[in-house]
């Protein structure tokens, strides 16, 4: 199949981008579309031309390195009939002679570096002001020393499955990160070991996600449904939980 | 925001039922009226004293709501320096997208309401003597039955949106059987109020009340 692509290129952070139009011949339709931008760069390549620089690791749909926009939506979720990260989305999805959009994610927090390549170190300094735990280390704890109850187990396990990508913020037309803070905060919150920190984290976490300029959340619902780990909608209202509780104790009780 | 949008609500659905009793005739609307602006809480606190403090909380309640949202449209503008070329929107709502716009948009109206029902600065059918011949006067003019039409139809939208966010925002939305459930009763209210404020217009328009 042959597909039109008008891809974003921007030399750097610092000039201006614009949209530019490349034909991809040949396209397999069981290539991902990773797969096929890798066809266009050996084209640009063999052209002289700089080649699309996209992010990318594992391309197994769980490291969360890779995202672009796709006709307007994060991962191309809007092509593709199930959840996805960008490399898990195959060329199958798409007509042939298809005219595909590809965009950055765009959200002030997220500033393009060079292409379609992001800076998502807001979401690493998120998790450093509070997504972890402190444990002390010594000898492993038996298995089944701290139960958790199978739900709170079921729920702590869907939240923790955030990659980090981002395209909650991509699709967010407040660009918040809400999802992303909110899966986090679930996770920790349903486990033992994320108690003695729970309320301190919460104010933290929120604090760093306002502080690094994204948006705040109307429950508009856009995150949860480009979401390629389907973190539930419902972790922002735990979020929310957890910070009302917060502000009637004092930090770190 | 959640706080004074409920507080809002809560005005709205007492202010409907209020509208109701012009169905039980002149007398029975003119008093309530009377006691709206009288009555209420005396002796506790002199009287015409509540209606004062009423309207304190209102007016309390729309400034820090517009406050709310023009913070929360203000940090989604700086969050938001470059737009997409191509966006295509999966889940948003009509209602949740004319939130902003809407909001302003309702809020106009409220004042030119304000205006001819409370201050009857703006009363378009001229001079009355008592509350009933005046909301008779006023909605006897067909322009404004379709006036208030659309502008209650604004209203439930920004409701319809606003009574399910207020809850998620609260910590409500527990699961995606409580977003659903949310999502109803969000409906239920809208409509409920579409229904209970269009019915006394469209009534005295038609000359059922009269």
């Amino acid at each position: 199949m042959n597909v039109t692509l008008r891809v974003w290129r921007q030399a750097n952070a610092s000039s201006e981008g614009r949209m530019v139009t490349y034909q991809v011949q040949d396209v397999s339709p069981d290539m991902s579309f990773l797969e096929m931008l890798d066809l266009l760069n050996e084209d640009l390549t063999v052209k002289g031309e700089e080649p699309v620089a996209f992010d990318h690791d594992c391309r197994e749909g769980i490291c969360g390195m890779c995202g672009v926009v796709i006709n307007g939506t994060a991962h191309g979720r809007g092509n593709s009939p199930v959840p996805t990260t960008t490399c898990q989305l195959h060329m199958r999805s798409f007509e042939d002679g298809a005219v595909i959009d590809v965009e950055p994610w765009r959200a002030g927090p997220f500033p393009v570096i060079k292409d379609l390549v992001v800076d998502r170190g807001a979401f690493d300094r998120i998790i450093q002001a509070g997504g972890y735990v402190s444990v002390n280390t010594g000898a492993a704890p038996d298995a089944h020393a701290n139960a958790v109850g199978k739900l709170k187990a079921d729920r702590a396990f869907d939240a923790a499955t955030c990659i980090g990508c981002g395209a909650c913020v991509a699709a967010c037309p407040n660009s918040s990160g809400m999802l992303f803070t909110a899966a986090k905060i679930t996770h920790l919150a349903m486990l033992p070991q994320g108690q003695p920190e729970r309320k301190l984290r919460i104010k933290n976490m929120i604090a760093q996600h306002d502080s690094e300029g994204f948006g705040g959340c109307t429950n508009i619902g856009e995150c949860a449904e480009v979401c390629p780990k389907q973190i539930p909608f419902d972790t922002i209202s735990q979020l929310n939980r957890d910070l009302i509780a917060s502000l009637f104790s004092r930090d770190g009780k | 925001m959640a706080v004074t949008g409920l507080i809002m609500i809560g005005f709205l659905l007492m202010h409907m039922y209020g509208n109701l009793k012009m169905f039980l005739g002149a007398e029975a609307f003119d008093h309530y009226a009377e006691w709206l602006k009288g009555d209420i809480l005396y002796p506790l606190v002199p009287k015409g004293w509540f209606i004062w403090i009423f309207r304190a909380v209102m007016v309390a309640s729309v400034v820090l709501h517009m406050y709310s949202a023009i913070t929360l449209w203000k940090r989604a503008m700086d969050a938001n320096p470059s737009a997409y070329q191509v966006k295509k929107q999966l889940a948003q709502t009509y209602s949740a997208r004319t939130m902003r716009w809407g909001g302003i948009i309702l809020a106009g109206l409220l004042i030119f309401h304000l205006a001819q029902f409370t201050v009857h600065s703006a009363l378009v059918a001229g001079a009355y003597t008592t509350p009933y011949e005046m909301v008779v006067g006023e909605f006897r003019i067909w322009w404004m039955v379709l006036l208030y039409a659309i502008w209650i139809a604004t209203v439930c939208m920004h409701v319809r949106h606003g009574f399910w966010s207020a809850f998620a925002t609260l910590g409500a939305n527990t699961s995606a059987k409580a977003r659903a459930v949310l999502n109803g009763c969000a409906w239920a209210v809208a409509l409920l109020l579409y229904i209970g404020f269009m019915i006394m217009p469209v009534a005295v328009f038609f000359g059922w009340i009269n």
